[in-house]
């Protein structure tokens, strides 16, 4: 491989993406940053992976690539001439696959040959080759809804090469998959890639799986949140086929664990983490029930752990990715039940109390941590209790929450808050009038 | 690859003829025949009409349910053309869609048969002495009662594209053209066919009322089974309109079987939510279709030719999806020009209508008093509605409860459901109307009814749907908590159906305002039987030809529909989904 870049060190690259942001217009026209300061370049031969959790901006940047959405500013270079509309030479295979359920296996992949008006018999030969390559053989006239998950992505990833793209991207496409099929795809990919038999040349794979992007990539970007933009770079330069219980690849998985936790450390309390921006209220709560507090705070004070776990073991211990770990872990950290260092999670003397509480102790210290510590929660309760009626409407919080996020953002960062308020009972809810109250119906 | 090649070539060698083949063959002559032998006398001139007079003879009924049937599948066409071609541009220009979408939804509330009037003379006008021109004004007033909410199906369906699917189709550069057909027709084509179902019902009932058309001292009967009907009724011959019931029937099933069978079993490939399951009803027809080679032979052709097109159109990306502040600037001037231009269009509509029903002086006494008289004849008929879907509700909903907990009842019932909601029940008005005249009943409370006669169905097999669309496991658990009675219905089944519920009065209660036309003022022979109601002040408009009553009239009704679905339909529908829907 490495006489593959070497021989193109003086080519320019295949693509180079050179301080691009993308922003949004809120609804009171303000703008609202969800990428910026992206700077990318893909060389021949090189997979590059797009490390981060959700709402990091790294499908948001693919799609960019993909030249399926405009950057707000910066620039997209493709061989040469600049992005602006889906390009030849780039092709797409999807997290959710994206096939086409009335086209059978054949005619989906044929679909962008169709599309480029080739002569039938060419359509039918490539088509043919690409089914074949992919290991599809004899489920050509097969409906997507009668193939398993992983032989649809199987057909997606057929549909993506039958074009003969120089660039292939991936968006998080083995993550709707079981473990053992993902693994089995990833294998295949890699041998078919390392064997050159497919027409790509550079490869850029968007994941939220750590391991997923040691195991494939040559280099990392590790995207944050908030606006979405790259943390830091990591070079990968172990030889494939790659053993994930290699101490060398353990290492890198570690680094990644401590990097992507590492904004999230040294901030004194009251303020926020990597993932809760803005100060006060403005920050955005991640969809964490108290359950999940509970059971990973739990995990973490019982043997093994015994009040302190590497987050990378404990992912794998409790079958969780970073995109379901993190926003848990870094509820725990906020409600200061946990500290997060160094790819660690360690339980805070509140948090071996409530583990050590009973029911009713555990919402009481609960409920203290979170007026303490989580504004919002503060906000509602002091509204509540300064209006005689105590009640409120859920409308008003959205408005003041939408100065700071998006719509989508503000409901759920509500749903988030009315989850833990009605656990600890610092304040009750009423869907059906969304509103607020005091009252717990007893 | 076997099976893939055989779609791209037609192996005729090994097996010429399959029994599917003959069977195919049987059906496509004998629609071919049917099309010959109604489309004749299209052209002929209106003077032949009265020259050859409609028989009740029973042996002629075969071939006036063939012109209805052929009328029938010539709106449908119409309405097919007009919802893809409205919808998307609707979908495709925001700036269109302000209009088009308001638009669409006044019309839905049109009673249709007024409507009939009024267009009747202008395709007249069109084909001046012409059967045709007659022809066309009833095939507008079926295309009338489909096109709408098929449009807005569309619609829909065009909005909820799948993001995934439509960037695949982006990155893929499918072509504007080639993602129509490749992507967003595919997609919106289940909810397409349902509603052309539903459509098709609504179709039925005005094609039997259009046929036979008399507005002021225009009078035309179209050969058909609705003439016949009206025939019947004008020569008191009951057992003619017996024969007329059964050959719609027949029609009815025909149609079912031949059409929407298998355009339903055929479309279930076009779902995107992928689970298998829930197969449904396999349709002989489209086995016949699928396995004989002449129609494989013939689709294949349709799909190359739909290929071809791909070719012959101009290519490229579609790069709509990106947009420049240069262009965002443009649109946002043409947008004041756009709302300028339908302002005035809006002025100039007022006016009209204000001359039209006020025409020599304007809000007199006289005419505040009809305004007042054909309000207060609104609400008699709004409260015919509410309260035959209240008593039609108390009736079906246990009734659909208890077929629809039972797979062995609802398999019996709810075709029977559906093919009673499809049926025209104006074709037994005249029965209710011997029964009254016979009986000398009460037209104002026995006439009532009528209205609800054919729109009831709705509300029964929307409410079996739901209640085996219920969670197995819920019942169980009710079961398990020895839930019983009352209780069981207040908790457990009345929720567990209530979106399905709605959906079918509301289906329902539309029908019932636009059957008051003809159920409120009916006739057998020379007597003419009459209830207090909008929809008779309509028909009495209608036969003397007074436009200004009959504008006024339709104006009215619309409006009350308009209110009612607002404030009463449409926060219910959303209430119910949001509270009950279980998924």
């Amino acid at each position: 491989m490495n006489t593959i870049i070497d021989a193109n060190a003086d080519a320019a690259p295949l693509l180079r993406v050179s301080a691009i942001a993308k922003s949004f217009e809120k609804p009171d026209g303000q703008e609202l940053l969800v990428l910026e300061g992206v700077n990318l370049e893909l060389a021949e031969g090189q997979i590059v992976g797009l490390l981060g959790r959700s709402g990091s901006g790294k499908s948001t940047l693919l799609r960019l690539i993909a030249g399926l959405a405009e950057p707000s500013r910066g620039e997209l270079n493709y061989l040469g001439s600049p992005v602006d509309g889906p390009a030849a030479g780039i092709s797409m295979v999807f997290q959710s696959f994206a096939l086409f359920p009335w086209l059978t296996v054949y005619e989906n992949v044929a679909l962008g040959l169709e599309a480029q008006r080739l002569a039938r018999a060419e359509i039918r030969s490539r088509t043919l080759a690409a089914i074949d390559l992919i290991g599809l053989d004899g489920f050509e006239s097969a409906y997507p809804r009668e193939l398993s998950g992983g032989m649809r992505q199987r057909v997606g990833f057929a549909r993506a090469l039958v074009v003969h793209p120089n660039i292939l991207l991936m968006d998080e496409p083995f993550s709707a998959l079981d473990v053992l099929t993902a693994e089995t795809l990833r294998t295949d990919f890699l041998d078919l890639w390392s064997e050159g038999r497919m027409p790509i040349k550079g490869v850029i794979l968007v994941t939220h799986n750590i391991e997923e992007a040691v195991l494939m990539c040559d280099r990392v970007l590790v995207f944050g949140s908030n606006p979405g933009r790259v943390l830091s770079e990591i070079e990968v330069s172990l030889v494939q086929p790659r053993d994930r219980l290699d101490p060398q690849f353990r290492e890198l998985v570690e680094r990644i664990y401590v990097e992507m936790t590492a904004r999230a450390t040294g901030t004194p309390a009251g303020t926020r983490t990597e993932y809760f921006p803005g100060h006060g209220i403005g920050s955005i709560l991640p969809q964490v029930s108290s359950n999940e507090l509970s059971g990973l705070l739990e995990a973490v004070a019982a043997a093994p752990y015994n009040g302190m776990a590497d987050l990378p073991k404990i992912a794998t211990d409790l079958q969780m990715e970073i995109d379901e770990l993190f926003p848990v872990a870094e509820t725990l950290q906020m409600l200061r039940f946990a500290e997060l260092e160094g790819g660690d999670l360690k339980l805070t003397e509140h948090g071996l109390a409530f583990f050590d509480a009973a029911q009713d102790e555990r919402k009481r210290i609960f409920a203290r941590q979170l007026l303490a510590y989580v504004p919002l929660a503060t906000h509602i309760r002091r509204v509540l209790d300064e209006r005689t009626s105590h009640v409120a409407r859920k409308s008003r919080f959205i408005d003041e929450l939408e100065d700071f996020m998006t719509e989508d953002a503000a409901e759920q960062t509500v749903r988030a808050i009315v989850g833990w308020g009605r656990y600890a009972e610092v304040f009750a809810y009423e869907d059906e009038s969304a509103r607020f109250t005091l009252e717990n119906p007893a | 690859m076997q099976h893939a090649r055989r779609t791209h070539s037609f192996g005729f060698i090994r097996e010429f003829v399959t029994r599917w083949d003959a069977l195919a063959l049987i059906v496509v002559l004998g629609l071919v025949a049917l099309l010959a032998e109604a489309s004749r006398g299209l052209l002929a001139p209106l003077s032949q009409l009265d020259a050859t007079p409609l028989s009740l003879g029973p042996t002629h009924l075969p071939q006036y349910a063939a012109r209805t049937t052929l009328r029938m599948f010539a709106a449908m066409c119409l309405s097919l053309l007009f919802a893809l071609s409205y919808a998307t541009w609707a979908a495709k220009s925001p700036r269109a869609a302000k209009i088009l979408i308001p638009l669409l939804d006044i019309l839905q509330s049109v009673p249709i048969l007024g409507f009939i009037s009024i267009s009747v003379v202008f395709f007249m006008s069109l084909v001046p002495g012409r059967v045709l021109g007659a022809e066309f004004a009833a095939i507008f007033a079926i295309f009338t009662s489909q096109a709408w909410n098929m449009a807005f199906s569309f619609y829909q369906s065009l909005r909820t594209v799948p993001t995934e699917l439509a960037e695949a189709a982006s990155s893929f550069h499918l072509s504007p053209w080639m993602r129509f057909w490749q992507l967003e027709v595919p997609f919106g084509l289940p909810a397409l066919i349902w509603n052309m179902m539903m459509s098709m019902s609504g179709g039925w009932f005005f094609v039997v009322a259009a046929e036979s058309i008399s507005v002021g001292h225009t009078s035309v009967a179209l050969p058909g089974i609705g003439s016949y009907i009206a025939l019947a009724i004008q020569q008191r011959n009951l057992h003619a309109i017996g024969w007329a019931i059964a050959t719609m029937a027949l029609v009815i099933l025909a149609y079912d079987q031949l059409l929407f069978r298998p355009l339903i079993a055929w479309v279930d490939r076009f779902r995107v939510e992928q689970e298998p399951g829930a197969e449904p009803a396999p349709s002989w027809v489209l086995t016949m279709m699928r396995r004989s080679r002449l129609i494989n032979a013939l689709t294949a052709m349709f799909y190359t030719t739909l290929r071809w097109t791909s070719w012959a159109l101009p290519g490229g990306a579609d790069k709509r999806l990106l947009g420049t502040a240069q262009r965002a600037q443009r649109s946002r001037r043409r947008d004041a020009w756009w709302l300028t231009l339908l302002l005035v269009m809006v002025a100039l509509a007022l006016r009209k209508l204000a001359q039209t029903l006020f025409t020599q002086t304007l809000f007199t006494q006289t005419h505040w008093a009809q305004l007042r008289e054909v309000v207060t004849l609104g609400l008699f008929t709004m409260a015919r509605v509410v309260v035959l879907i209240a008593l039609a509700s108390l009736l079906w909903v246990p009734i659909g409860v208890w077929v629809g907990l039972r797979p062995r009842a609802t398999q019996l019932v709810q075709p029977v459901a559906q093919f009673l909601a499809a049926f025209p029940a104006n074709l037994l008005f005249p029965l209710a109307v011997y029964a009254i005249v016979a009986g000398q009943l009460n037209p104002d409370i026995w006439l009532s009814p009528l209205m609800i006669l054919g729109t009831q169905w709705y509300i029964l097999f929307n409410v079996i749907a739901g209640a085996a669309a219920m969670p197995a496991e819920l019942r169980r658990a009710a079961q398990n908590l020895h839930v019983g009675g009352w209780l069981w219905w207040r908790r457990v089944a009345l929720p567990g159906v209530m979106p399905y519920y709605v959906t079918g009065a509301i289906t329902a209660s539309g029908g019932s305002w636009n059957a008051a036309i003809v159920a409120e003022l009916a006739s057998w022979g020379d007597t003419e039987v009459r209830a207090r109601g909008l929809g008779a002040y309509i028909a009495d408009a209608t036969a003397a030809g007074d436009y200004q009553r009959i504008v006024l009239g339709i104006a009215t009704m619309c409006l009350f529909v308009l209110t009612i679905n607002r404030l009463f339909w449409r926060p219910l529908y959303y209430y119910a989904e949001r509270r009950y829907r279980l998924s």
